[in-house]
């Protein structure tokens, strides 16, 4: 049949080709960086700095504050202007550290490589993980640390890297793993050394040769698996990509851990193979900026913190006025309402949509056809689950499993009505854990 | 919908092909009078109107389809605006109706003028097979025949009509259900564009075939004659009235095949298409909830 897959799903077009050749071009550095302190799932960093400290690139600015929570670096030398609320993603402004660039990129002297990572135990790799201010990079930005503390007894049998980037546009993951294939092999290992898993995979899409090539070459000799996976979307959702990979089916409200696998992005790997290599935290990563709307698509090397404006200046700019700009991908990103918003650890790119591309659907009632039933994954009813949502009718909304939903928004795409059903979903889940919260 | 009125074109063009001018007239009547009760309900309940999606044109072309080339005009007028306000716009409009509205106008209209509904006629030259093998050895007669459907018939004893007649179409019937040729080119169509369930079919038609089986009919004549396959690819297939799980469907296809063939066999008339659907389009709900599918990763709560 061909490569292996989960069930169900959808194919949109990849919209890829516009650019999954184009090699990773460095930003320069930018005048400014705003680095929110809670880039991840968890609780903030606490400032170790104050406004007027001058600060080197990679110096721990803020620390972590406690156990789900990480360090937050500079991503550029300068001075720290301000530590204030400012606008986020999120649509509320988010406590950030402001750094003045002085243009020099001074290093701090406290970044060293890592050497014998043969030598290091379990616990040592985990807190070097928590150091670095490492978190998930393919967007949920959990705490790398975290997930690398099974429950006392779990054996974990694989690491699994996703490498998939199911996500239309979006080609960051792809041109990292042709051009870094090395630390993202070196930050797998370090992974499996720190539950100990003999076996390490990296699921790739089909559609990325080259990236399959790549990483084959750099695990020649390791106990690593490169797999080719269908294309199709969702492959990159956690579960269904163990599924895919392993066969294992993760039971509904657990971790992946329950199956004895731990997931993470190749970009996260790849920022810890840095890591251990030159001693250098989370301080950049790649974004694909794209779209019709923007007129240089690129892949793009930035610091964390970089604003938006700056990364589409020095893509040429826009096109024409803006229809949209999704920080993500254009399933499950959110779109961005201003431009002086920062690129954080989880931005995976920067997709512009013109005018003509952004229509106000017109919004049918549900006719039933069943499509949404036929694409979802984890084999939800999307059309009953949209209803309950628009009448609030929270509990029956639980009961046929709203929270098993993973908001990959196939459903919504599918929907000849043009039903919003994936907000409808999210709206109802945000509604019952307040209500949990309340009562 | 276009799609679906394209799909019904074929079974349309044999319509007028063996009834002549009055299937047109018919089929013009019904779809109009669906399409202008749409728009001025809509208006007059101050709802948007929503008469370009094609559905209203879907089903006064359906229900056009369902009548015998005898009725006079103001039948397929009639029965449209029902269809249209009482099978569809009071539950709310697109999405909202429990039952196929075309069925719901054909059931009304057999109901309050059950003569007028039952008045068949064979198209011209198409009786030549009273005269062949069996039927001509039962002694029958054309003029024994003319009146009555091939089912009417079969309930009656007559049996004999040649295959090859009941699937190009040159039988007494209603407008849309003669040609199983025209009907099957369609349906088949829908299948490949995916458009309809390919369960949904295969359930209706499986096991109305099983079942002819079993009570010792023909099968292949129950698939051929009445309005089977109009019905199974273009009525059941509905989608606001069908489950919308796919084991719902299947089972949907099931117990339509299932009561059709009960009503055929052992109902007051020899037809059951139109209210087998209906029935089971009852069910829907009820087939929705049983067969809910296994989330993934879900566990039972008995564990």
């Amino acid at each position: 049949m061909g490569n292996v897959t989960f069930k169900k799903g959808i194919h949109p077009p990849t919209n890829k080709e516009h650019t999954a050749a184009l090699s990773i071009e460095k930003l320069p550095l930018p005048a400014q960086v705003v680095l929110p302190l809670g880039q991840h799932i968890g609780a903030p960093a606490e400032p170790l700095v104050k406004v007027g400290d001058e600060v080197a690139t990679g110096q721990m600015i803020a620390e972590a504050n406690g156990m789900v929570s990480v360090p937050l670096h500079a991503s550029i030398s300068g001075k720290v202007v301000a530590i204030e609320p400012r606008p986020h993603v999120c649509g509320h402004p988010v406590p950030a550290i402001v750094i003045e660039s002085n243009g020099a990129d001074r290093l701090s002297p406290d970044l060293k490589a890592l050497e014998n990572l043969e030598a290091r135990s379990a616990a040592e790799i985990r807190d070097l993980m928590k150091a670095a201010g490492l978190v998930g990079m393919g967007g949920a930005a959990f705490p790398t640390h975290v997930k690398y503390c099974p429950p006392e007894g779990k054996q974990v049998d694989y690491v699994l890297l996703n490498g998939a980037e199911c996500e239309p546009f979006l080609t960051c993951d792809h041109r990292l793993m042709v051009e870094k294939a090395d630390d993202v092999l070196l930050g797998l290992q370090a992974f499996m050394k720190a539950v100990g898993a003999p076996q390490g995979v990296i699921g790739v899409e089909a559609n990325k040769p080259d990236a399959i090539a790549a990483l084959q070459k750099a695990a020649v000799g390791l106990p690593v698996t490169i797999l080719p996976l269908q294309v199709k979307y969702p492959q990159g959702e956690e579960k269904m990509l163990i599924y895919a990979a392993t066969r294992r089916v993760v039971p509904s409200g657990a971790l992946p851990i329950e199956v004895g696998v731990i997931v993470n992005n190749v970009a996260t790997a790849a920022a810890f193979g840095r890591y251990l290599r030159q001693g250098l935290p989370l301080i950049e990563r790649i974004i694909t900026v794209t779209g019709a709307g923007v007129k240089n698509p690129k892949n793009l090397l930035v610091r964390i913190g970089t604003l938006v404006e700056d990364v589409i200046n020095y893509c040429g700019g826009f096109t024409e006025p803006p229809g949209r700009i999704i920080m993500g991908g254009p399933m499950t990103g959110p779109a961005v309402y201003r431009l002086d918003i920062p690129v954080m650890k989880g931005t995976s790119g920067l997709v512009v949509q013109t005018r003509a591309e952004v229509d106000e659907p017109h919004v049918l009632p549900c006719i039933r056809c069943g499509k949404c039933v036929g694409v979802c994954p984890y084999n939800l009813l999307p059309n009953l689950l949209g209803d309950y949502a628009e009448h609030e009718k929270l509990e029956e909304a639980e009961k046929y499993g709203v929270f098993d939903c993973r908001e990959c928004g196939a459903c919504a795409y599918i929907c000849p009505s043009r039903r919003p059903l994936l907000q409808l979903i999210k709206n109802s889940k945000q509604q019952i854990t307040a209500a949990r919260k309340k009562g | 919908m276009g799609l679906v009125v394209f799909a019904l074109v074929p079974a349309s063009i044999a319509a007028v092909y063996f009834f002549g001018r009055q299937a047109l007239i018919l089929i013009i009547a019904s779809v109009v009078s669906a399409v202008l009760t749409e728009a001025v309900t809509l208006m007059l309940m101050k709802r948007p109107l929503t008469i370009t999606d094609g559905s209203a044109v879907v089903t006064g072309l359906l229900l056009a389809l369902t009548l015998p080339p005898t009725v006079p005009m103001w039948i397929p007028v009639v029965g449209s605006a029902f269809a249209i306000i009482f099978g569809k716009q009071i539950y709310g409009g697109l999405g909202f109706n429990p039952f196929n509205p075309a069925l719901v106008g054909r059931a009304f209209l057999s109901a309050s003028w059950p003569t007028l509904m039952l008045n068949w006629v064979w198209p011209e030259g198409s009786l030549g097979w009273t005269q062949q093998n069996a039927a001509a050895a039962a002694g029958v007669t054309a003029d024994a025949v003319a009146g009555a459907t091939a089912l009417g018939l079969w309930r009656g004893g007559t049996t004999g009509i040649p295959y090859l007649q009941l699937y190009f179409g040159n039988i007494a019937g209603s407008l849309g259900e003669t040609s199983a040729l025209a009907l099957l080119l369609g349906g088949l169509f829908l299948l490949a564009c995916k458009i309809i369930d390919w369960r949904i079919p295969f359930g209706y038609l499986g096991t109305v075939a099983l079942f002819a089986f079993l009570l010792g009919e023909d099968p292949l004549f129950h698939l051929l004659a009445g309005g089977l396959l109009l019905g199974a690819f273009f009525m059941a297939t509905d989608y606001v009235t069908t489950p919308i799980t796919p084991r719902g469907r299947l089972i949907f296809g099931i117990g339509c095949g299932f009561l059709t063939m009960l009503l055929r066999k052992f109902g007051g008339s020899p037809e059951g298409v139109c209210y087998s659907i209906l029935l089971m389009n009852v069910t829907t709900p009820l087939l929705d909830r049983w067969t809910r599918p296994k989330r993934f990763g879900e566990v039972k709560a008995n564990g």
